[in-house]
């Protein structure tokens, strides 16, 4: 369930944040890891958060609590770190797609600044790839939801 | 930036090594979160770990913390700091938290708790002797070396607890023990343990964590071992000699010394909420069922229940309806007990919180806290009306939302907007009762000191967790609570329909109904009998079992327990607190007010028996997670599992005995297939035992079944009915099968009668079962030797149709709420005869509808007298009832009838 990275140099790696930001830095795209220190480690925090708790088993219960943290954290920022856009995005828009697709009408309203960031990012050109597009209604239909 | 460090976070060591090595010194905050204002943007992630940046990012990632400490140093992380920084937050914390809480929590030995751990170190090891170098990613100590030496640090302490074959890692270890940050850090270990032992045994326990449960019951069939078969042998052998000796039953039922003394109680339900399914299988049925098992084992069990009578909401009902709080009680309290004796619900008593005992038990514990100090006292703003003379209950004010501006908010919450509401802040509150203005004025009231008893809470939590079965829910919610800190409870209300505060200055005042209610279940124990101290002040010989809801949790762990612990009177404290989670309806909710979902009342008007509603509630059962309540289902489990599965084998059991040997129990000739049988059917019922024990009802409901399951198939595959035709041998087969099936059919009378009592009993009336051979033995035994003469043997369970069910469907899809005030607005109905869904009626009554409101309207046109046109759109609306009825939807209620 791990992916290993078979390197031609090396022991090879181990572990999805390892081989995606290993590959970030192939690609000479360093900017996605973030610039300064404070964004370095934002980037490794919400990496670390997507490899720990947003995992295919989860229960439902822990599928709540990773919506519920989300939403909260994105109520106030465009990306998960803040103002720029990073591998913490893509890997996360990854790991959550199986679960905005069984979303419904109402729980995505629910946890609302999930879907415009999810919407946003599915849209940011090339990270889509082969998953298919989660719809989202612009107009908001349980404006009484608390 | 600000680094907090709460007392007990597990990852505090890394994170102060790292801090320690940065290049400007960080002072760190120890003592939580609390202290600073709490950023609101950060996870509510207990207990709070996290490094607040200059530019207000936040960080609550231990290993993005340490990262962040090294990046300040110019160290950048590479692919291999990377990795062990993954492998460390994936592999390793997961390992450890389970190692600590073996360690820390449940008390193991040093290498016991290593052992979880074996696979990883050896990992490490192999790392550092392959790369030759001396710390995790080259010859320096990296991010990597701190992180992961902070997580094993708690475990390991000594690098001489390392197994001594681990060389390479020892040393390493050593090495970063004694590297200066690590060393301060370390400083602090012996009070940061302490703290984490709290903190670990606050929490559920990590997944890792070996569990001690009974053998996976959905594992493939174990193999049959030649000690399992000996074993079943010996039991069958011993026929009724095996079982328990019957009880004789004794009233009152009072503890006796040396036996297990088992008091269980389900939760009180409120008085005048009529129980819907849910309520009755969260706690009654479930209470009941596992009663019946005791009582069944030979246990000296008591089981009470009864309704919870006071409160906010009785008066207010009371109010509406026109009656005093006492005689709606009164009511709604027969209405209680004739539902529950419907369900077959075996209470040794069920009483009400209404007697005078409750007001004297209630009123002594309240002044044992109080002469202990466990009391405060403090001043609430709360609305009164001073025309009708009373505090005003949230419930009683309505007024403008603060929040929306919707001018008929109630005082809990806005219907528009959906907010909470304190009362207060409504603008322009009225009385709901008088429309006159409330103000607000202070009251005192008493408050219960929770945080005064947490010590006392904890210390006798630890032990019923160690001892007892609480449900993983129940463990769950009391952890939650205990996290969050205890606060004062408010214990009194200015209401009249309560217990009394007997003290100065509150004599106008009640106790709140969550100090009140639990205490019912003692003063109920003492109408019962006036020796009711002898179950509830003796905790040494009685084992007390508590049935809930998950909703009622906290009041029965942590509430009641503080009041009890707190009069310091030997109270008999809960040792297993079951509770389940929700039951839904189709897809949906049970919900009184929109008449969706069966409700206690109304089952029995459905023509399916008790025992099959009990027998579907228990198999759904929400046992560890929320299941739902559907008619196909109950359909489809009352046709495949009580009908083709379970009557079938009991009934052809029977019926061979009967048929084929005039109804004598044939003798029996046992071959290694028909051990192979009994062996087969013990093991499933030392599983059931073992589950029934653990009170996990619903899963020891299928090792019945698949009893009977192994018994169809073992008289499919002698095919008895071929063989008595046969010559003497096969003869002689044909009688030892069906004396062995006709057993198992005894054996599981016995095992359903804690499920559905009443087929229970038409099992041992057909079979004639002697009461003293009716029991529940360690394994299948024979009690119905041969020569045994059974009875008439009749079929115990009846089909259900779809349409039937369709038909049920229907009517409690959302239709039936108006249909239950007994006898009020007496509705000349002259066609509701005609089942619902009736697509001719429906038509019929259209088409009158139609008609009907066209003259209405010709009528109001031309303006004639008013009186006449009411009569006739009285009629109109009548006949829009009656086709809202046969479509099977809720009838529109002119308005001004509605009923809250």
């Amino acid at each position: 369930q791990v992916p290993v990275l078979q390197t031609n140099n090396g022991p090879g790696l181990t572990g999805l944040m390892t081989i995606a930001a290993h590959l970030v830095r192939q690609a000479r795209k360093e900017q996605l890891l973030g610039s300064s220190a404070e964004e370095k480690a934002v980037v490794q925090q919400w990496l670390e958060y997507r490899v720990t708790r947003v995992n295919g088993g989860s229960s439902k219960e822990d599928t709540r609590t990773v919506l519920k943290d989300l939403n909260m954290h994105l109520e106030d920022k465009v990306y998960l770190a803040g103002n720029i856009f990073t591998l913490a995005d893509i890997l996360m828009y990854y790991g959550l797609h199986h679960i905005m697709v069984d979303l419904t009408v109402q729980e995505k309203e629910k946890y609302l600044n999930v879907s415009r960031w999810f919407n946003h990012i599915q849209h940011y050109p090339g990270v889509r790839q082969h998953l298919s597009d989660v719809i989202f209604i612009k107009n908001r239909l349980y404006t009484n939801a608390h | 930036m600000r680094l907090r460090v709460p007392p007990g976070a597990p990852a505090a060591l890394k994170v102060l090594a790292a801090a320690g090595a940065a290049p400007e010194p960080v002072r760190p905050h120890l003592g939580g979160p609390e202290e600073g204002p709490r950023s609101l943007r950060s996870p509510p992630r207990a207990p709070g770990l996290e490094l607040e940046l200059d530019n207000g990012t936040v960080l609550f990632s231990a290993n993005a913390i340490c990262q962040y400490f090294y990046l300040c140093r110019g160290e950048e992380p590479t692919d291999l700091t990377t990795q062990w920084l993954e492998w460390e937050a994936t592999e390793l914390q997961p390992a450890v938290a389970a190692a600590l809480y073996l360690r820390l929590v449940q008390g193991r030995a040093g290498p016991e708790a290593i052992a979880v751990l074996q696979h990883l170190l050896a990992h490490l090891e192999q790392h550092l002797t392959r790369s030759g170098t001396t710390h995790l990613a080259g010859d320096s100590v990296s991010v990597a070396d701190v992180v992961v030496w902070g997580s094993l640090f708690p475990v390991l302490q000594d690098e001489t607890s390392l197994p001594s074959e681990l060389q390479v890692l020892r040393s390493w270890f050593r090495a970063m023990s004694q590297w200066e940050p690590c060393r301060d850090a370390a400083a602090l270990l012996p009070e940061a343990l302490r703290e984490l032992r709290t903190h670990l045994a606050q929490h559920p326990p990590p997944l890792l964590a070996p569990r001690h449960e009974p053998q996976d019951e959905e594992s493939p069939e174990r193999m049959l071992t030649d000690d399992d078969i000996a074993a079943a042998v010996d039991i069958w052998a011993r026929g009724p000699a095996a079982l328990p000796p019957p009880r004789q039953p004794r009233t009152p039922v009072l503890p006796v010394e040396g036996e297990r003394n088992v008091l269980i109680t389900s939760a009180l339900p409120y008085v005048n909420n009529v129980p819907h399914l849910g309520n009755i299988i969260g706690c009654v049925l479930s209470a009941d069922t596992f009663a019946r098992y005791c009582r069944l084992r030979g246990w000296n069990t008591l089981f009470v229940c009864g309704t919870d009578e006071y409160g906010t909401a009785t008066e207010t009902r009371a109010l509406e309806e026109g009656l005093s709080p006492q005689e709606l009680c009164d009511r709604y309290h027969a209405l209680h007990a004739d539902i529950y004796s419907w369900f077959l619900i075996s209470f040794d008593h069920f009483g009400r919180t209404t007697t005078p005992q409750q007001t004297r038990i209630a009123q002594d514990i309240f002044q044992r806290l109080l002469a202990r100090g466990f009391l405060l006292q403090d001043t609430l703003e709360q609305l009164r009306c001073e025309s009708c003379r009373r505090y005003l209950a949230d419930r009683f004010v309505e007024g403008t939302c603060p929040f929306c501006g919707y001018a008929e908010a109630r005082g809990d919450q806005c219907e528009k907007c959906g907010k909470l509401i304190n009362a207060v802040e409504l603008k322009n509150p009225q009385c709901k009762l008088c429309r006159g203005t409330p103000v607000v004025t202070p009251t005192q009231h008493l408050f219960l000191d929770l945080p005064k008893l947490e010590g006392r809470l904890e210390a006798w939590l630890e032990r019923s967790w160690a001892a007892g079965d609480w449900t993983a829910n129940a463990r769950h919610i009391t952890r939650t609570w205990l996290r969050d800190g205890l606060k004062p409870r408010c214990i009194t209300r200015d209401l009249t329909w309560g217990t009394p505060v007997p003290l100065d200055g509150f004599r106008d005042k009640v106790f709140y109904v969550w100090f009140d209610a639990p205490i019912g279940y003692l003063s109920i124990t003492a109408n019962y009998t006036d020796q009711w101290e002898r179950w509830w002040k003796n905790p040494q010989q009685v084992e007390l079992y508590n049935f809930m809801a998950k909703d009622n949790v906290p009041f029965h762990s942590v509430v009641f327990p503080c009041s009890l612990l707190g009069a310091e009177d030997n109270y008999t404290l809960v040792n297993h607190l079951i509770a389940t989670e929700y039951l839904n309806y189709e897809d949906g909710k049970f919900s009184k007010s929109r008449g969706v979902g069966v409700f206690g009342d109304m089952a029995k008007d459905t023509g399916i028996p008790a025992d099959v509603w009990r027998f579907y509630l228990l198999y759904l059962r929400p046992e560890g997670q929320d299941s739902a309540f559907s008619w196909a289902d109950l359909l489809l489990k009352n046709n495949s599992e009580l009908l083709n599965n379970l009557g079938n084998f009991i009934n052809r059991a029977g019926m061979f005995v009967c048929k084929f040997f005039a109804g004598v129990v044939p003798d029996m000739v046992l071959t290694a297939e028909d051990q192979r049988l009994l062996a087969r059917v013990t093991l499933e019922m030392r599983q059931y035992h073992q589950l029934m024990e653990k009170v996990r009802i619903r899963d020891a409901l299928r090792c019945v079944l698949s009893i009977s399951r192994h018994g169809n198939q073992y008289i499919q595959v002698n095919e008895p009915w071929k063989r008595i035709k046969g010559d003497e041998k096969d003869r002689q087969r044909a009688g030892t099968v069906t004396g062995v099936a006709v057993n198992v059919a005894a054996a599981l009378a016995a095992l359903l009668q804690p499920f559905v009592p009443g087929v229970s009993a038409a099992i041992q009336g057909q079979l004639r079962i002697p009461p003293e051979r009716f029991g529940l033995g360690p394994g299948l035994t024979c009690t119905l030797p041969a020569g045994h003469r059974v009875g008439t043997v009749s079929p115990l369970f009846q089909k259900l149709e779809p349409e039937q069910v369709e038909a049920l469907r229907q009517r409690f899809g959302g239709g039936q709420a108006k249909q239950t005030p007994p006898a009020s607005a007496p509705t000349p109905a002259p066609n509701t005869a005609a089942a619902p869904g009736d697509p001719k009626l429906i038509q019929e009554l259209t088409e009158q509808v139609a008609k009907q409101g066209n003259l209405v309207r010709q009528l109001k046109a031309a303006q004639v007298e008013k009186a006449q046109v009411d009569t006739q759109v009285a009629k109109l609306l009548e006949l829009k009832q009656q086709l809202a009825l046969a479509e099977g939807r809720s009838p529109e209620v002119p308005k001004g009838k509605r009923k809250k």
